[in-house]
């Protein structure tokens, strides 16, 4: 990021003009909250997240003659999701770091996509690894401190059983090794991790040492997470602007939410598809 | 032999679908004794304690020395056709719309001469078997069977206004996922049920049985999620018209009480499932199956509820899914009060432990999913209401029965296998 706003009130107004006129659009890359979207399976004996439930309350009806609403109930972590720090044990000690104490700021940032949809598609085990990052790095810099990044699979394009890949030895999913969340942590200073898949780590993320890497580094080093993000095939590796922004939960350790990037419009393939 | 029913044509849509009508539920508080044995399929009537007079019909104070002390009593069944008429015509719509109708009195072993129904099987003056069935009413009413089985003999049209059997019907069996999910489908399909719809939740984790189940002859696996109403609602707008039997065995018990479990999590999932699943379920489903009492040989004809035993007593070991169990039993009280106007019998399958994963630490007499499933069946052959599955079941509802209190203590030394 090299724009240098001499003039905050000048650049938030062409924003503004840009968002009206489309030269900025607004992608979105939530799913929708559905009672049948996937949650993360543990054994049976452990709590289990809550799935997206809703109970009709009135429809305009004998319950309530000109309005409809709804109670519904999740867990923290169910649907496409914001972990916070204090999710992991590692981060039980960051300072801020529930979501309702983290400072606003921090949910807004640029954001680096790297595509390792190919890899993905060949090895549903795909790891992300610091020689991806390097080739990432080789073509489109180095990523920058502050940033969100974000692994593109692909893997929100499944659907049913193939999206959780649950088989006797676990789940099968793409996902950073420690080596990666290493580097982008410590070296790369980045502000959150996100995926597609149903969690920060991989579907075999238990068995590696430190067990789920992205939880223990991540949030051992106050950053963030997002899961079962959507559409970040529509995002460009650099240059977009990720909002992501819980609800502001008294010591909550994630939330579900509505993740949006900006994203400069450059005739990019998909604008028509949302 | 008892002609063989046909499979029911596909019904006329310009039809008026019959409404069920139903025989005089009137009975006197003594005469409810009858009712009561005939939930459990048991031929009971009262003896006098004092004389050993065996009554008929039930009474307040015995018939021959006036004593007031008279406790039911299971009778020997058998007896001899002394008398029969055939009803051509009645006053009553119920049985005006299903005439002709056979009655006769039977001479009993045990002592009395009595009223009962007539199966089409037994011949004048031949030897019976005397059951004590539930009417579409849900009351007591005592039916003569011949006293050897003869062929078919399920498919007399009296006997089948006063049972539930599968034959013919459509069932929906709740949870795909359960342990007894597929010995409930073998079950239902080796008793002719035509269609075996089999509720599917969460299809994007799988479950060890999902293929052999599928390969079932007339199951299908819809998407159905107890705790989800939008998913219980879009199932019943679907099939809630072609559900003939329904079965839920859909269930959440993990173990632990109230102090070492210390949060409301499973509590929760309990209530979820065993409780408002069923509210869910019923307020989905009832309805249609309200409307449906009547409908021919494919009629709606039964909700079965497969609980623990331990609604009727907590198991402190497992005492937050007794807790949930005992409120799952009440609403069924409820359901079929709401149901009994349609004709459509509340069956409740009472087991102990089970055996499968969560009873896995403890030690036998556990309740195979295959004894389950042939209990469930069994007792819609015989129209029930009750129904206790194994010794340990059997033996919980006898202490119960004795007395409430002596078992609750008697519960909080009993190992429920919490590991
Ligand atoms: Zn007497």
């Amino acid at each position: 990021m090299s724009v240098q706003a001499s003039n905050p009130a000048a650049l938030l107004g062409d924003l503004a003009l840009a968002l009206v006129s489309g030269a900025v659009e607004v992608v979105d890359l939530t799913h929708t909250l559905d009672p049948d979207f996937p949650v993360i399976v543990l054994p049976p004996e452990f709590g289990q997240c809550a799935r997206f439930r809703m109970e009709e309350i009135s429809a305009y009806d004998h319950r309530g003659p000109a309005w409809k609403w709804h109670n519904f109930t999740c867990g923290e972590h169910t649907g496409t999701h914001f972990d916070a720090p204090s999710h992991w044990v590692s981060g039980r000690d960051v300072p801020n770091g529930s979501v309702d104490e983290i400072p606003a700021e921090r949910f807004i940032g640029p954001v680096c996509v790297i595509d390792c949809s190919q890899g993905a598609k060949a090895n549903e085990d795909f790891e992300l690894t610091p020689e991806v990052i390097a080739a990432w790095e080789a073509e489109n810099g180095r990523i920058p401190e502050g940033s969100w990044v974000l692994m593109r699979t692909d893997w929100s394009k499944r659907r049913g059983a193939a999206y959780l890949n649950m088989r006797d030895d676990g789940a099968h999913s793409p996902g950073p090794t420690p080596e990666a969340m290493r580097l982008l942590v410590d070296e790369r200073g980045i502000r959150g991790f996100g995926t597609e898949t149903v969690g920060t780590d991989a579907g075999q993320g238990a068995h590696y040492t430190p067990p789920y890497p992205a939880h223990f580094f991540l949030h051992g080093a106050g950053r963030y997470g997002l899961q079962c993000l959507n559409n970040l095939d529509r995002l460009p590796a650099t240059g977009a602007m990720l909002i992501a922004t819980p609800l502001k939960i008294r010591n909550g350790t994630g939330s579900p939410l509505r993740v949006i990037a900006l994203v400069p419009n450059q005739g990019l393939p998909n604008k028509d598809a949302q | 032999m008892t002609t063989p029913i046909a499979p029911p044509p596909k019904k006329d849509p310009q039809q008026r679908t019959r409404v069920q009508t139903l025989p005089s539920g009137a009975r006197s508080r003594a005469a409810l004794g009858l009712t009561a044995a005939a939930a459990e399929g048991r031929f009971m009537l009262q003896v006098c304690a004092k004389c050993g007079t065996v009554q008929y019909p039930p009474r307040d104070a015995c018939g021959t020395c006036l004593s007031v002390d008279l406790p039911w009593k299971d009778i020997a069944p058998e007896g001899r056709l002394i008398a029969e008429t055939t009803v051509r015509t009645s006053t009553s719509t119920y049985f005006r719309e299903r005439t002709p109708w056979r009655v006769g009195t039977v001479r009993l072993e045990a002592g009395p001469s009595i009223i009962c129904h007539v199966h089409g099987d037994v011949a004048r003056g031949g030897a019976v078997r005397i059951s004590n069935r539930l009417d579409k009413s849900g009351q007591g009413v005592l039916f003569a069977l011949p006293a050897e089985r003869t062929q078919n003999m399920e498919d007399d049209p009296q006997l089948r206004e006063m049972t539930a059997n599968p034959k013919f019907r459509r069932v929906l069996i709740t949870d795909a996922r359960s342990g007894n999910a597929l010995a409930l489908a073998q079950a239902f399909a080796k008793a002719e049920a035509s269609i075996i719809f089999v509720g599917e939740a969460e299809g994007w984790r799988p479950y060890p049985h999902r293929d052999e189940l599928a390969a079932i002859p007339g199951v299908q696996l819809l998407p159905l999620d107890v705790t989800d109403t939008s998913s219980v609602a879009e199932l019943a707008a679907e099939i809630g018209g072609k559900t003939d039997i329904l079965v839920n065995n859909a269930r959440f018990m993990r173990p632990g009480g109230i102090l070492a479990r210390g949060d409301t999590v499973f509590a929760r999932d309990e209530m979820e499932v065993n409780y408002l699943g069923l509210m869910r379920l019923a307020q989905a489903f009832g309805p249609a199956m309200l409307g449906r009492g009547a409908d021919g040989q494919n009629s709606a004809a039964a909700w079965v509820n497969i609980l623990s035993v331990y609604a009727y007593s907590n198991l402190p070991a497992l005492g937050a899914f007794s807790a949930s169990s005992a409120a799952a039993y009440s609403l069924t009280q409820c359901l079929r009060a709401e149901m009994r106007p349609g004709g459509v019998r509340v069956m409740n399958v009472y087991a102990g432990p089970t055996d499968d994963d969560w009873h896995q630490p403890l030690p036998p007499p556990k309740v195979a999913p295959q004894a389950l499933a042939k209990a469930v069946v069994a007792g819609l052959k015989d129209g029930l209401e009750d129904v206790f599955v194994g010794d340990v079941a059997q033996d919980l509802i006898d202490r119960w029965r004795a007395g409430p209190k002596i078992l609750e203590r008697e519960m909080s030394e009993t190992d429920g296998g919490a590991a």
